[in-house]
């Protein structure tokens, strides 16, 4: 069953930063089966960047719990996708090695951050990948590419190994051309590990079932006002329409906390990556430092040359919020509004046993479309809520606008990544 | 509003450097997003999150380290088994 | 108290390695001196990206033990936090330490005050936290200096006693580490024989001035003599009108004289948060099944009432653990008898010979002091000939020679106290007084000095064998003699 694949893709979206053209399999689950993985889950023995200049040539000594897992059940890790660095980003322009194109159309930006992963399910050129969801950046590539992404349940899946960039906000999941592929790749790397002690012993072992009669679907008026493209809300609607005839029954409802839980979100990213990203001075790895220079010099040499733009603003924003006098403003109170919005969803799912809206309120952009950062952090805003409140959440396509992919969101309750696997199969199988 | 004073002060504490020619749009950009963030001074309570997970911890065993090498293998600079790093005197 | 118009006013950072087999929030060995750099290292301890921390749950133990012996109150709720600074000891940037929740709170260390009698330091807090690696300074001035890390230490569980700024002079912080000290070997979580187990941070003021924080004190004497070093430069800044700034001073353990530290430390700015990868800690009832064991305190009244130890002489055997449990042992076969002699022996006598020989009291087997003590307690050497005897007995360990018990080396030199009618001494008293006639004239006049000169002289002669009492008598009797 043991063996080796080869990959050599005509890699013309810029989806990989690192490809294995040998790549071993063991036997299992997986067995053979060509699996990418976003560079910021860390690859024994494969170069792991990150994206970012200041990772170059950094070849991680150990694996990601996930990895393990993956390489367990006999899948052949065939390479590193591209990112927006540290997964800074909802485009993957923000990449040092340049942007991943979109290949529904080579004009617009795959999404991000994990839009190397993305772009590689969706051209084809492998048949699952491993992403982590920040803020979005598994659902925002699947629904701008047209496949399917899990941010599951915050704790079911090991982060250890995974490049931090906001510890308490993070998941790595799954993404697949089909809803079966997600479930499968979810249930290899789900489960407890004692070297990530926030995760938890919920190990995933589901079949999709397309079975949703008397599902009841929360749908939040925020998820269809403004800033959401009328035609993209539309192919939504239409799509929870079809779950509706597939005996669903809608339920509107309100998180009224969304109103600053993009501030709550950016707040909270910002500040864990400032400390994060501290760590990148180039003397354990990365750039070398000038040793001769004071400490503090020779650091910001390497980390203003070495850093993107995009890095460099966050670090600031996160080291700004952090400061003396201000904690109590800014993360103190991020943290307060993630209760509220953890209090929201465990009031509507009370209700409701899902909640179901657009995954982004566009479809993709055009190549740098998005200059300005605020304008871009605006985008993130139906995503980020998930992350917030720890909860599940899925991307399903759900038809286009303007010949583009539109991603259908399910959000579950705390652990039920299985149920919003179900309803996202259950329209899979309908409208296929 | 923060001054660009202030930007340079905040690039120094996160030793990310900053130039002249970026000062000004970082400070803009900066105002514009701290503008945004002033949501959260509607939000009520501490900002002491709930917790339901405590006392997560490992028994006192001990694993294998690194081989030198591989603890070395990044480190752009070393010598003799130690990793170089700039000067702190 | 009322403190006086330029009181000295001492409070201690102290900073202690817990006794742990595996890292703080890895599982690299603890055990890392004797091996080379960065061998002890993971991708935890070496702050890789993507490694996560595991917290080590016989650190928090430890922590909770020290903290129970000290009177300190668990707090209900506790947590890490992140405390970012940059420096290259530091693998990831940021220090895992306990900020706004530590582990415990308040309780007290008593210590003998310089007036005598027994004084409370109060205790802010104690908290758990990471060691960095370490650091050696390379390179010089004209060819570039650099530094080299060993991220061995990395990662070490450390906690930090904190005081109240009660210690009113640098011998009483003195007095407070050594307390501290033998607290934590007692409870068996601390080694102070490491190589820097214990680092003190001090701040150090004069009544009514800016108080002065020293850092990177690494010895227990470094303590006094860097704070002696502060209170004169204070008090002599003080006396020319100057004032004392606010500031953060380094202690030169070679030159035993602090060093203002760079401006741009003092602004640091940690912006502390709470680590997000390790989930806090509610560890209050643990404190139940924790059981003490005897502490300093206990066993120094212990060693009053159960051997008659001196105050003094029950502080000093107490007050390190190896030095108590050596004293038992030596005395083990006859408590009531030995101790008397013991207590002297020991708590004088051997700590100054081991001091003078920078020997360690491993090097001692207890029962070559018994057998010295037995000697002493039988009358069979003179007090004289036991120190002559012990500085043998302790040169051989010294060196690893052949250890000699003390009746072979009382044997081998010829030691045994001369009985009272030997003709030795009776000898020896005629020459000196027939060397010595002005001696004998003085005596007749009455000076004082001249029988104490005498009986040196003779003691001289007799290689200290005579019982002092004895020589005393039988001089006495043959100056009388001479005079009739």
């Amino acid at each position: 069953m043991a063996g080796e694949i080869t990959f050599n893709p005509d890699d013309k979206y810029n989806a990989f930063l690192a490809t294995c053209r040998k790549a071993p399999h063991g036997s299992g689950k997986l067995a053979g089966v060509a699996v990418a993985v976003k560079d910021n889950i860390s690859t024994m023995d494969i170069e792991t960047t990150c994206a970012s200049k200041i990772l170059k040539g950094y070849i991680p000594p150990y694996d990601a719990h996930v990895i393990g897992l993956l390489k367990a059940e006999g899948a052949a890790i065939v390479g590193k996708t591209n990112m927006d660095e540290f997964g800074m980003g909802t485009t993957t322009e923000n990449s040092a090695f340049g942007p991943t194109l979109n290949p529904c159309d080579t004009g617009r930006v795959p999404g991000g951050s994990s839009g190397g992963s993305a772009a590689a399910v969706a051209a084809g050129m492998v048949q699952m990948a491993l992403g982590s969801d920040t803020g979005g950046s598994i659902r925002c590539p699947a629904s701008f590419c047209g496949i399917a992404g899990l941010k599951p349940s915050y704790g079911r899946v090991s982060r250890y190994g995974l490049i931090a960039y906001s510890n308490s906000l993070e998941q790595i999941g799954p993404l697949g051309k089909t809803v079966t592929d997600v479930s499968t790749l979810m249930g290899v790397i789900a489960g407890h590990d004692r070297h990530d002690t926030t995760s938890l012993d919920k190990p995933y072992n589901h079949i999709p079932n397309a079975d949703i009669r008397g599902l009841k679907i929360g749908i939040p008026q925020e998820y269809f006002g403004k800033g959401v493209d009328t035609n993209v809300a539309d192919v939504v609607k239409k799509a929870i329409g079809r779950l509706e005839e597939l005996g669903a029954t809608t339920v509107p409802c309100s998180i009224p906390s969304m109103e600053y839980a993009l501030a709550a979100y950016y707040v909270t990213c910002t500040c864990e990556a400032s400390s994060n990203l501290a760590r990148f001075d180039g003397v354990r790895y990365g750039p070398a430092p000038d040793t001769k220079k004071s400490w503090h010099d020779a650091y910001q040499e390497v980390r203003s040359t070495a850093f993107g733009t995009e890095v460099r603003r966050r670090i600031m924003l996160g080291t700004f919020a952090l400061s003396s006098g201000y904690y109590g403003k800014y993360y103190a109170k991020a943290q307060a509004a993630r209760e509220n919005i953890k209090a929201d969803f465990n009031r509507i799912f009370k209700d409701v046993d899902v909640i179901a809206g657009p995954t982004m309120p566009t479809i993709a952009f055009r190549l740098k479309e998005k200059s300005d950062p605020l304008s871009m952090y605006l985008a993130d805003i139906l995503t980020v809520p998930a992350n917030l409140a720890g909860i599940p959440a899925i991307s399903v396509p759900c038809g286009k606008s303007d010949g583009m992919p539109v991603g259908l969101q399910i959000m579950g309750r705390m652990f039920e990544d299985e149920r919003v696997v179900d309803v996202a199969y259950a329209y899979e199988q309908e409208v296929n | 509003m923060v001054s660009e004073k202030h930007v340079q002060h905040i690039a120094e504490l996160a030793d990310v450097g900053i130039d002249e020619a970026e000062l000004g749009t970082f400070t803009h950009q900066f105002n514009a997003i701290l503008e945004y963030f002033d949501i959260l001074d509607r939000v009520e309570g501490d900002g002491q999150a709930a917790r339901n997970l405590y006392n997560i911890l490992r028994e006192d065993e001990i694993e294998p380290s690194l081989p030198q090498e591989d603890v070395l293998r990044n480190a752009p600079a070393k010598e003799d088994g130690f990793i170089k790093a700039p000067r702190v005197m | 108290m009322v403190d006086a118009e330029d009181q000295v006013i001492v409070g201690l950072e102290v900073h202690c390695q817990l006794d742990t087999k595996s890292k703080l929030f890895c599982g690299c060995s603890t055990d890392y001196r004797s091996d080379g750099p960065n061998t002890h290292v993971c991708p935890i301890c070496l702050g890789l990206p993507g490694a996560m921390p595991a917290l080590n749950k016989r650190a928090i133990e430890y922590a909770m033990k020290v903290a129970k012996a000290l009177n300190c109150e668990i707090l209900e709720e506790s947590e890490f936090s992140r405390k970012n600074y940059f420096y290259p000891d530091l693998d990831k940037a940021y220090q895992i330490t306990q900020y706004d929740k530590p582990l415990a709170e308040g309780g007290y260390v008593e210590i003998e005050s310089d007036e005598g009698g027994e004084r409370k330091i109060r205790l802010t807090r104690i908290h758990v936290e990471e060691d960095p690696g370490r650091l050696v300074h390379m390179g010089n001035v004209e060819r570039g200096k650099y530094s080299l890390v060993d991220y061995n230490r990395a990662g070490i569980p450390l906690i930090e006693i904190v005081s109240e700024p009660d210690m009113r002079s640098p011998k009483e912080a003195r007095k407070f580490l050594n307390k501290l000290r033998a607290t934590l070997e007692y409870l068996n979580v601390f080694d102070s024989e490491k190589e820097g187990s214990i680092r003190v941070d001090a701040n150090i003021s004069i009544k009514g001035n800016e108080r002065v924080e020293v850092k990177n004190i690494t010895s227990y004497k470094g303590v006094e003599k860097a704070l002696t070093f502060e209170v004169t430069r204070q008090k002599n800044l003080i006396r020319r009108g100057q004032k004392i700034e606010r500031e953060t001073r380094h202690y030169l353990e070679a030159r035993g004289v602090t060093q203002a530290g760079r401006s741009k430390e003092q602004e640091n700015d940690y912006r502390y948060f709470p680590e997000p990868d390790l989930r806090p800690l509610r560890v209050k009832s643990w404190l139940d099944g924790i059981v003490l064991p005897e502490l300093p305190d206990a066993r120094r009244e212990r060693f009053i009432v159960q051997y008659g130890c001196s105050l003094n002489h029950a502080r000093t055997l107490t007050g390190e653990l190896k030095l108590a449990n050596f004293f038992e042992k030596v005395v083990a076969s006859d408590k009531s008898g030995l101790s008397p002699l013991a207590s002297t022996w020991i708590a004088d006598t051997l700590i100054g010979e081991l001091n003078y020989r920078d020997m360690s009291l491993d090097k001692v087997e207890p029962a070559a002091i018994t057998g010295l003590v037995l000697l002493l307690k039988a009358g069979t050497i003179t007090d004289k000939s036991g120190i002559e005897v012990l500085r043998v007995l302790l040169d051989q360990r010294f060196k690893n020679e052949s250890a000699e018990t003390a009746d072979a080396i009382v044997k081998r030199l010829n030691l045994a106290k001369t009985a009272g009618d030997s003709g030795a001494i009776t000898m020896a008293i005629e020459e000196a007084i027939n060397e010595n006639p002005k001696a004998l004239d003085d005596y007749r006049s009455g000076k004082a000095g001249a029988l104490n000169f005498l009986v040196g002289q003779v003691m001289k002669k007799t290689r200290g064998k005579a019982d002092p009492a004895e020589l005393n008598r039988m001089l006495t009797e043959a100056l009388k003699n001479k005079e009739a």
